[in-house]
């Protein structure tokens, strides 16, 4: 019935909660669904639309707008192998070639067994670590065939999971905000006076008014 | 601060030049807009003078100088500041226009000969005035799937959209559906829906007239006509009683588009789809183009229903017409009656009302079918304009959806809402179009908007001093067809007596039923708003004697005939089986009438059981003027011949009155507009010289309305929904069944009631029950519906599959249900 875990549903809630207006939730619940099921699917964006009050075509509009945010379904890894110029000098080509070899897909496919999803991109901005990749954002430099061949072990053996989480969780810290310390959901309009935390992290009688 | 330092601070205006002309533009107006007044034409995709600027494709690029020296910027972007110095013409300026239009260029295909709006088309015409004449661009233009539906309504191209922003901007902005949205982006940009759902906006032709390109297309107009081969003629939209000003255009003697036209007190350019896509009924096969009169004999029920012409034998006027007057003159005194006259224009309306008062001696005359308020508080009462409820301080909605009702009202309030140059507080039974933009919505049980009102007022909320601190204007109307008229009447009585300075609009909903009733065509009243009992010397005189006995309203002359007391009964566009709520008493009353006479375009429920059909010109086959629901007289353009030997109304009137031994006194239409300035005093300006576009206020009327004391919806018992039958733009009449276009969109009828009545009924939502009132019973899905009040049943009326007013009882104030759920069939899911 309901895309969002029982649990998610309760982040969604307190997310919205943040903003003043609830379409400003938009972008963090995507995030949030994405991390769910590893991609948006349409169930998650009509859902959203539903909580942040809007339109589906608008939850679409803004989803597509952001390329990190995948309306197909990614492998667990999704590997980002990076073919613009520093990179493209250093060997790029050669390590996408022998990317696809190894995979047995081509730039954009998914692996028969939905591990890893191989994809070119251009520059993420490691230029003097090239040719680098990232798998699900995170970063790898110097990436030789055989730095290539080694994670490609690690991440089907497992012994990557602390470090690399399956894709669609872009962060693993979420942000926590005390109550003494949150702005809460003002209408910027009714903002009169300085912001709860500005007395909480003033020098002297920290918190108290 | 003093009102006189804030006018020195603020100069009314600012001087700018633009093209070497000082112009005095307003404050905070953009140079766009400035120069347009100026009669300097800058070009422009995405500006839209009724939306808001977005600086999207940069065709309005002049230089701009505030003493900087010129530079090349966006004018729809760029408020006027003083000493401005704006050059349209400069070379720069044409350089960047021939830029854009060479990058507008690159993905456009150019198929204007195949394109709808080749002709007609900003892009075509700029290309060819600002265009650079030849691309430098030579490879493979950007390919799409061409076209693909995004309603049932209109189509796609994307490979033409330039992305302006104009449709989504519309959808979002004066909709209200952001259905439709950008997606991707860069060079895959693109505009669409979510999949699944498509933009089914009551607004969405709209979009195909401001698109500035052949992307948007109406599926009704595709390849039908090419621009230059249209005829046109500009006239106004009588679809409902907003009045929509419109431009009509046919082909080949054949009605084929409406469009939009901006006039500032109605309707902005806008229109609803209804409106816009109106014409699919006027040329439609099914009208009925020549006489027919009733078989004698073997006239079959069961035949009826699959084959109607069946019971009919074609006849021709004289024939006919003789056999109206026949029937006419044996009838026995006051035992003629007048159902309808709405549809037609106020000329249409005088002429039946001048014939019935004084050919066939009868005040039994209402155009409205039990479905609006009384008459003379339509015609008395309301004294607002649509700007007036737009800039009230508040503006007070105890009425039915207006996005339902009158589509273009709703877009009006909902932009003066969005605004904030006025701040509405409604109190209806459901939510409604405008519960979002609201300020603030009560929900009230069927019946009870005045008593909550009451509580309201003379309680300790807030309510009472906001409209004691400043102007406002009620938007008045009937909630609800399954409750008395004398609801919403007391409603105004509520609110004149405790807001004596608020302004009511009456949201009549019909077509011209303001200019029917200004003409007289309601028991109580005569031509000019006044009333039987006391007319005008002007109209005494023109008229003579005039019948004296008081007349019925429509359920008083459907009640008599089933009694067996009319004789003649002529149904004027009218199809009481379908519009009247309660649909056993109109049965009735049609059965009884002992000859029926229909003037009409269609054969429809009420219509097959005439004795006599005659056919009536339609919109767009005949001219004359018509009155919107605020009272403003506009005129109506003839452009294409009715079919057959259909005739309009007044025609009608006036040979059934030679027939009769009688004689109207005019021969045109514009004899009878003269004679109406004549013999009203309110219509002399009006209706006495030409209107322009914006049409002419009538204000005033020599009566005031009496509102009725006040009246208290019986109790609903524990078990029991009180029954609320609102509307639905695309309804079970006969406008959207004869529409090709818009008879596929109408919704399945189902019962609505809140979440928390439906756990008590026990069943699932879209489970089929029995729904019983006093009346009759009905067997339908019901559905959980969080917007409507509690211990309220919300039906669409008229269905287009249901018998709703099989429930209704006209005598009743209010009607309650109960729902049994033996039987029931849980939905397939």
């Amino acid at each position: 019935m309901s895309f969002f875990t029982e649990e998610n549903r309760a982040l969604a809630g307190e997310i919205i909660g943040r903003y003043p207006k609830r379409r400003s939730a938009m972008i963090p619940l995507l995030h949030v669904a994405q991390g769910q099921a590893g991609w948006v699917t349409p169930e998650a964006m009509t859902e959203i639309a539903d909580l942040v009050d809007t339109t589906p075509a608008e939850v679409l509009g803004t989803c597509s707008f952001y390329e990190m945010f995948k309306r197909e379904p990614v492998g667990k890894y999704l590997v980002n192998i990076c073919v613009t110029m520093s990179c493209a000098l250093a060997g790029a080509v050669e390590l996408m070639e022998h990317a696809e070899e190894r995979l047995g897909v081509r730039a954009g496919g998914t692996t028969p067994d939905g591990m890893f999803t191989l994809a070119s991109a251009e520059c993420q901005a490691a230029c003097t670590e090239a040719p680098c990749l990232q798998v699900n954002y995170r970063y790898r430099y110097r990436v030789d065939t055989e730095g290539f061949d080694r994670l490609i072990d690690d991440l089907a053996s497992g012994s990557l999971d602390g470090e690399i989480p399956q894709h669609g969780i872009t962060a693993r810290v979420r942000q926590h905000i005390p109550e003494d310390r949150a702005v809460g959901a003002v209408p910027p309009d009714e903002v009169n006076e300085a912001p709860v935390w500005l007395a909480a992290s003033a020098p002297n009688g920290a918190g108290s008014s | 601060m003093s009102d006189t330092t804030a006018a020195e601070a603020a100069p009314s205006t600012v001087e700018v030049m633009i093209d070497g002309v000082a112009v005095d533009a307003q404050p905070g107006e953009l140079v766009i807009a400035a120069a347009e007044r100026a009669g300097v034409h800058i070009p422009r995709f995405c500006y839209h003078e009724r939306m808001s600027s977005v600086g999207m494709c940069r065709m309005c690029l002049v230089e701009i100088d505030t003493g900087r020296g010129p530079q090349l910027q966006a004018s729809c972007m760029v408020q006027v500041s003083p000493q401005m110095v704006v050059d349209t013409t400069s070379e720069r300026t044409q350089r960047a226009q021939e830029g854009v239009l060479e990058m507008l260029l690159i993905n456009h295909p150019l198929d204007c000969p195949v394109c709808d709006k080749g002709g007609e088309c900003p892009l075509q015409d700029q290309t060819m005035a600002y265009g650079p004449g030849e691309s430098r661009f030579v490879e493979e233009k950007r390919h799409f799937p061409k076209p693909i539906p995004i309603s049932e309504l209109v189509h796609l191209d994307r490979e033409r959209c330039i992305l302006c922003d104009r449709c989504t901007r519309f959808a979002d902005e004066i909709a209200g559906d952001p259905l439709i949205d950008f997606t991707e982006r860069g060079n895959e940009t693109q505009v669409l829906t979510f999949p699944g759902e498509p933009f089914s906006s009551y607004f969405s032709g709209n979009t195909v007239q401001i698109c500035p390109v052949g992307a948007l297309t109406a599926a009704p107009y595709r390849f039908k006509a090419r621009p230059w081969d249209l005829a046109q003629t500009e006239s106004t939209c009588t679809t409902c009683a907003v009045g929509c000003r419109i431009a009509v255009q046919s082909s080949r003697n054949e009605l084929v588009r409406y469009l939009g036209v901006d006039i500032d007190p109605v309707n902005h350019g806008w229109l609803c789809d209804k409106g816009r896509f109106a014409y699919g009924s006027v040329g439609s096969p099914e009208r009925v183009t020549r006489p027919m009169q009733a078989r004698s004999s073997g006239r079959v029920a069961d035949i009826a229903a699959v084959e109607p012409m069946r019971n009919f034998e074609p006849s021709d006027w004289a024939r006919a017409l003789d056999a109206v007057a026949a029937a006419v003159k044996t009838a026995r005194p006051g035992a003629i009656a007048v159902l309808g006259g709405a549809r037609g224009t106020n000329e249409d309306a005088y002429s039946w009302s001048k014939l019935a008062r004084t050919v066939l001696g009868t005040n039994h005359v209402d155009a409205q079918l039990g479905d609006g308020l009384a008459a003379d508080i339509t015609v008395g009462l309301g004294t607002a304009t649509i700007d007036d409820a737009c800039t009230a301080d508040t503006t007070l909605l105890v009425c039915g959806d207006l996005r339902e009702e009158l589509p273009v009202l709703h877009l009006r309030l909902r932009g003066a809402a969005r605004a904030g140059s006025t701040r509405l507080v409604e109190v209806s039974p459901t939510e409604t179009g405008l519960t979002r933009d609201a300020a603030r919505s009560e929900r009230c049980g069927g019946g009870e908007a005045a008593a909550v009102l009451r509580d309201l007022l003379d309680g300790d909320d807030p309510l009472s001093d906001e409209l004691a601190g400043g102007s406002v204007v009620v938007v008045l109307g009937r909630s609800s067809v399954a409750e008395s008229a004398d609801a919403a009447a007391e409603v105004a009585s509520v609110l004149a007596d405790r807001v004596p300075h608020a302004k009511f609009l009456v949201a009549a909903r019909r077509g011209n039923i303001r200019g029917a009733l200004d003409m007289g065509l309601a028991p109580g009243l005569l031509p000019g708003r006044c009333l039987s009992a006391d007319p005008t010397p002007a109209l005494a005189a023109a008229w003579g004697e005039l019948p004296p006995e008081p007349g019925h309203d429509a359920a008083g002359i459907l009640a008599a005939a089933a009694a067996g007391d009319i004789d003649v009964l002529f149904l004027l566009g009218a199809d009481p089986l379908t519009d009247f709520p309660d649909s056993v008493l109109a049965r009735l009353g049609v059965a009884g009438a002992r000859t029926v006479v229909a003037v009409d375009t269609f054969l429809n429920q009420s219509t097959i059981e005439a004795d006599i059909f005659l056919p009536a010109a339609a919109f767009g086959e005949k001219s004359g003027t018509t009155t919107n629901f605020e009272g403003r007289v506009s005129e109506l353009s003839e452009l294409v011949t009715a079919p057959g030997s259909s005739r309009p109304d007044w025609m009608i009137a006036a040979e059934l009155a030679m027939l009769c031994d009688a004689d109207l006194g005019f021969v045109s239409v514009s004899e009878i507009t003269a004679e109406i300035a004549a013999v009203c005093e309110t219509h002399a300006e009006a209706m006495g010289s030409p209107v322009d576009g914006d049409g002419v206020l009538v204000s005033g009327a020599a009566f005031e309305p009496a509102l009725p004391p006040a009246h208290v919806a019986p109790p609903r018992d524990a078990y029991g929904l009180r029954l609320v039958c609102n509307r639905k733009l695309y309804d079970g009449g006969v406008t959207v069944a004869q529409t090709p276009a818009l008879a596929s969109l109408r919704a399945e009828t189902a019962l609505r009631v809140h979440p928390i009545d439906l756990e008590r009924v026990g069943v699932a939502s879209g489970t089929e029950v029995e729904v019983h009132s006093e009346r009759g019973a009905l067997r339908l899905p019901i559905v959980a519906d969080s917007g409507v009040g509690r211990h309220n049943a919300v039906l669409a009326f008229p269905s287009p599959e249901l018998d709703v007013g099989a429930l209704i009882d006209a005598t009743a104030t209010v009607t309650d249900v109960r729902i049994e759920t033996r039987g029931t069939q849980e939905p397939a899911s």
